[in-house]
């Protein structure tokens, strides 16, 4: 067939979720969309360019779907996409559907929902290699006969098929192949014609039939409303008519299209499927016997995410000493290049190898993190987690499948945030959306290890260390509870929807897709440290470094004339700049604020620094002991300086700044604070930016009362 | 035989069913349809969540986990020659 081939064609991946259809479209278009082993990975649909047969095309990942009734913004997604009603998107020219052939009729029933809205098709019949092993049998060629679409055996996640998949869209798209129709009855008809002369008095644009059967079976379709249904009418008597229609002629209108499209895929895949004789107990099933069972399945969880923050320690440890050392070793190297420039020699010794480098420290930890958090996702083990902890979602008001962006959330609140699109209930999802961000995100890790390494570890052990870090992580998840359910009681009022998970096979995760996730991490972190992280460092430096009055030496060195010790004289000079920059003076106006939760000017400046990003503390923290340190001390290990800072006024003067409880509070107001606007940005576009601030203000007074609570309570029990 | 229809929110684990109907107008019912679910599947329970919800199922080859509270808008024949 000739076509000019000037556009390029548009090709829709679309199927039931965790079905494959990321990997096939990563192996198709080379590229690195997320893929992962549980239902609603992808949340938005994305593009990549493909070339079957040299032809250009388009091919679009869209979020999986169980069927066009499109009940959570992620399903609608796809609707909206297939039927062309989103401004700027063309009808797609064929759409592969990724089928599961383990539970073929079933995704069967997403594809002839498709084929109806009058789509070219292909089905892509995906984790053959697993259907094959427990003894399910496909004749491809025979159920594509059946058919009357190309349906190509594929392993997505060997490449295997890819070659037959261009083929068949090509045949597809030139051949306009149309799957076969259920044959619908008489009624289904009558209904259709009688709902489409409905909406012609409605003003509404003619639509197709397959469309209008949309608009009949689902309860409320947003079909309707993007085809232009005048929102003031109301469209539920003529819908009642319709469906009326139907059950004169014995039909019940809600399991109607159930009922017959599930009768007629049993008659088309009949002689195509093989089912096993026997079904084994397959390995997930045994697995499950374990890991949800009703007591061992609430214990092995708990003891795995301890696990998990215990290895964080355990595992980051040396290749952090490596980066401390290096850092120390490049500022013993860089210094006395630079004597000649005091100024330059501080900005580069002071600032940026302390700053930004005190946070590179941090990307081993980061990295363990996301390595667990991998291998959680890609096993299986993540709908295990939704599945034993829905209950206490459910008494919050959250759903289970608030879980995974929860636990999303912990390696950053960004994408935990997207991943709540497959809460089906507005309310429920904004819930998730205004919790999310309490979770402890990878981001936060650089504090608690700073405070637990300088002050917890020394005096109570490695133990002792990452049980700290632990209950910091679960501190969110615990303050998130009464959150929610006051969301839900006092503001939100959401309803409960119903809750269905499929639970995927467990499978082996693969080392490759897991290297390459950890790589885009860091490769964000080094990116993150190398920009904001950057430029705050500089602007810090520069309010912690001026200004510099002369007289300010003059009179301190006149103080001190009868100390012969010059590098005592120097240390002093140094520290009264400090306590005359404008960092500091900014931060002893503030810092009557955080007086209650024990912090100085110098927390208070690191704590205020930090809003547009979290990190920012180290750095900050990083400059002002690395500017005001003493000399003869010569460390520029920031934990030993925090430990040696004495309060120079005030009824504590002359004790450590840091004590224990200084410390908790420090992780405490980090921990439930909402420093990071990359997190409120992403807040303001999935609800608005209302709600985003609206999460920003209750967060900052739930980190402040934290920390006063936590500094005061400790203080208390555990002595100043 | 069919004297005893009850709610697959009933259905003890381990147990198997039939599916007899869905509750009118209860949102899981369009959703378990699509999945499925039709009158005359059988299904079972095969375990429930340590905390007591959700219940986890077992129909055509899948495995689905779902609050009692959707559970019981499913009416089921439990088999209760085994
Ligand atoms: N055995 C096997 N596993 C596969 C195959 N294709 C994909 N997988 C695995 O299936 C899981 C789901 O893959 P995804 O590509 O994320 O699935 P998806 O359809 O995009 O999922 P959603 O975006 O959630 O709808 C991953 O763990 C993949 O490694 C296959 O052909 N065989
Ligand atoms: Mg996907």
């Amino acid at each position: 067939m000739s076509r000019p081939d000037s556009r390029p064609l548009r090709i829709a991946l679309v199927g039931n979720p965790n079905t494959g259809k990321t990997t096939l479209f990563n192996r198709l278009t080379g590229s690195r969309q997320k893929i992962g082993n549980y239902p609603g990975v992808t949340v938005e649909k994305k593009y990549g360019a493909w070339h079957p047969g040299g032809r250009a095309a388009t091919l679009v990942d869209l979020p999986g779907a169980y069927s066009l009734a499109a009940s959570s913004p992620d399903e609608r997604v796809a609707l909206d996409f297939l039927t062309g009603h989103l401004a700027g998107e063309a009808r797609p020219d064929a759409v592969i559907c990724v089928v599961d052939a383990s539970n073929i009729v079933r995704n069967l029933f997403l594809a002839s929902q498709v084929a109806d809205l009058g789509l070219p098709l292909v089905i892509a019949l995906n984790m053959s290699d697993a259907a094959e092993q427990t003894g399910i049998h496909i004749d491809a060629a025979l159920l594509a006969r059946h058919l009357g679409v190309p349906v190509v055996r594929t392993v997505a996640t060997r490449g295997e098929g890819s070659g037959a998949l261009e083929k068949a869209v090509l045949r597809a798209v030139d051949g306009r192949l149309l799957m076969a129709q259920v044959p619908w009855p008489e009624a289904v008809q009558r209904a259709v014609h009688y709902l489409a002369d409905g909406l012609e008095k409605e003003g509404v644009a003619p639509l197709e039939p397959g469309e209008l059967r949309r608009i009949l079976f689902d309860q409320r379709s947003a079909v309707l409303e993007r085809a232009g249904w005048p929102p003031e009418a109301d469209p539920q008597p003529l819908l009642s008519a319709a469906r009326d229609i139907l059950s004169a002629a014995g039909l019940q209108p809600v399991p109607a299209e159930a009922l017959l499209r599930y009768e007629h895929l049993g008659h088309v895949t009949a002689d195509a499927v093989r089912f096993p004789e026997k079904r084994r107990r397959t390995r997930t099933e045994r697995i499950d016997a374990v890991l949800t069972h009703r007591v061992w399945g609430l214990l092995i969880f708990a003891l795995l995410m301890f696990l998990v923050f215990q290895s964080i320690y355990a595992w980051a440890g040396p290749v952090m000493e490596l980066i401390e050392v290096t850092v120390a070793a490049v500022q013993e190297r860089v210094a006395p290049w630079l004597a000649a420039w005091p100024a330059v020699q501080s900005l580069v010794v002071d600032g940026l190898v302390v700053g930004v480098g005190g946070v590179l420290v941090f990307l081993p930890q980061i990295l363990v993190l996301f390595f667990f958090i991998a291998l959680l996702e890609d096993t299986g083990y993540m709908a295990r987690g939704a599945f034993l902890m829905d209950k206490m979602f459910g008494w919050c008001g959250l759903n289970g499948k608030s879980f995974v962006p929860m636990l999303s959330s912990y390696a950053c609140a960004v994408p935990g945030i997207l991943a709540a699109r497959t809460i089906e209930d507005p309310r429920a999802r904004l819930t998730t959306v205004l919790v999310s961000p309490l979770m402890s995100c990878s981001a936060r890790l650089p504090v608690y290890t700073l405070m637990i390494g300088a002050f917890i570890e020394p005096s109570h052990g490695a133990v002792v260390a990452g049980a700290v870090l632990f209950a910091a992580h679960l501190l969110g998840l615990v303050v998130a509870v009464p959150v929610a359910w006051s969301l839900n009681r006092f503001v939100l009022r959401t309803r409960t929807q119903p809750f269905l998970l499929e639970m995927p096979p467990y499978r082996r995760p693969r080392l490759r897709d897991i290297l390459w996730r950890l790589w885009e991490r860091a490769r964000e972190f080094l990116v993150r440290a190398g920009t904001v992280i950057l430029a705050m460092t500089v602007i810090i430096w520069a309010l912690v470094y001026f200004p510099r009055p002369p007289e300010v030496r003059e009179r301190t060195v006149a103080a001190l004339s009868a100390l012969n010790d010059p590098s005592a004289v120097e240390h002093a000079v140094e520290a009264a700049y400090l306590e005359q920059s404008l960092l500091a003076r900014a931060g002893r106006a503030v810092q009557p604020v955080f007086a209650p939760a024990g912090f100085d000017w110098k927390i208070t400046v690191g704590v205020l620094a930090s809003f547009p990003a979290r990190e920012v503390i180290i750095a900050t923290l990083g400059t002002i002991y690395g500017i005001g340190r003493e000399v003869d001390a010569g460390s520029g290990d920031l934990r030993f300086a925090l430990g040696r800072d004495l309060w120079t006024h005030g009824d504590r003067a002359g004790q450590p700044v840091f004590t224990v409880p200084v410390a908790l509070a420090v992780m405490v107001f980090f921990a439930l604070c909402l420093q990071c606007g990359a997190t409120v940005a992403v807040m303001a576009k999935e609800a608005n930016w209302g709600w985003a601030v609206f999460g920003f203000v209750y967060m900052t007074l739930l980190a402040w009362l934290g920390a006063v609570l936590t500094y005061q309570l400790g203080t208390r029990w555990l002595g100043g | 035989m069919s004297e005893a229809v009850i709610s697959l929110a009933a259905l003890p684990p381990g147990e198997r069913g039939r599916v007899q109907s869905g509750e009118d107008g209860h949102p899981a019912v369009p959703r378990l349809l699509a999945l499925g679910l039709l009158p005359g599947t059988e299904i079972t329970v095969v375990r429930v969540a340590p905390l007591g919800d959700p219940v986890e199922v077992e129909f055509l080859g899948m495995r689905l986990s779902l609050r009692k509270a959707d559970a019981a808008a499913v009416r089921v024949e439990p088999f209760t020659a085994r």
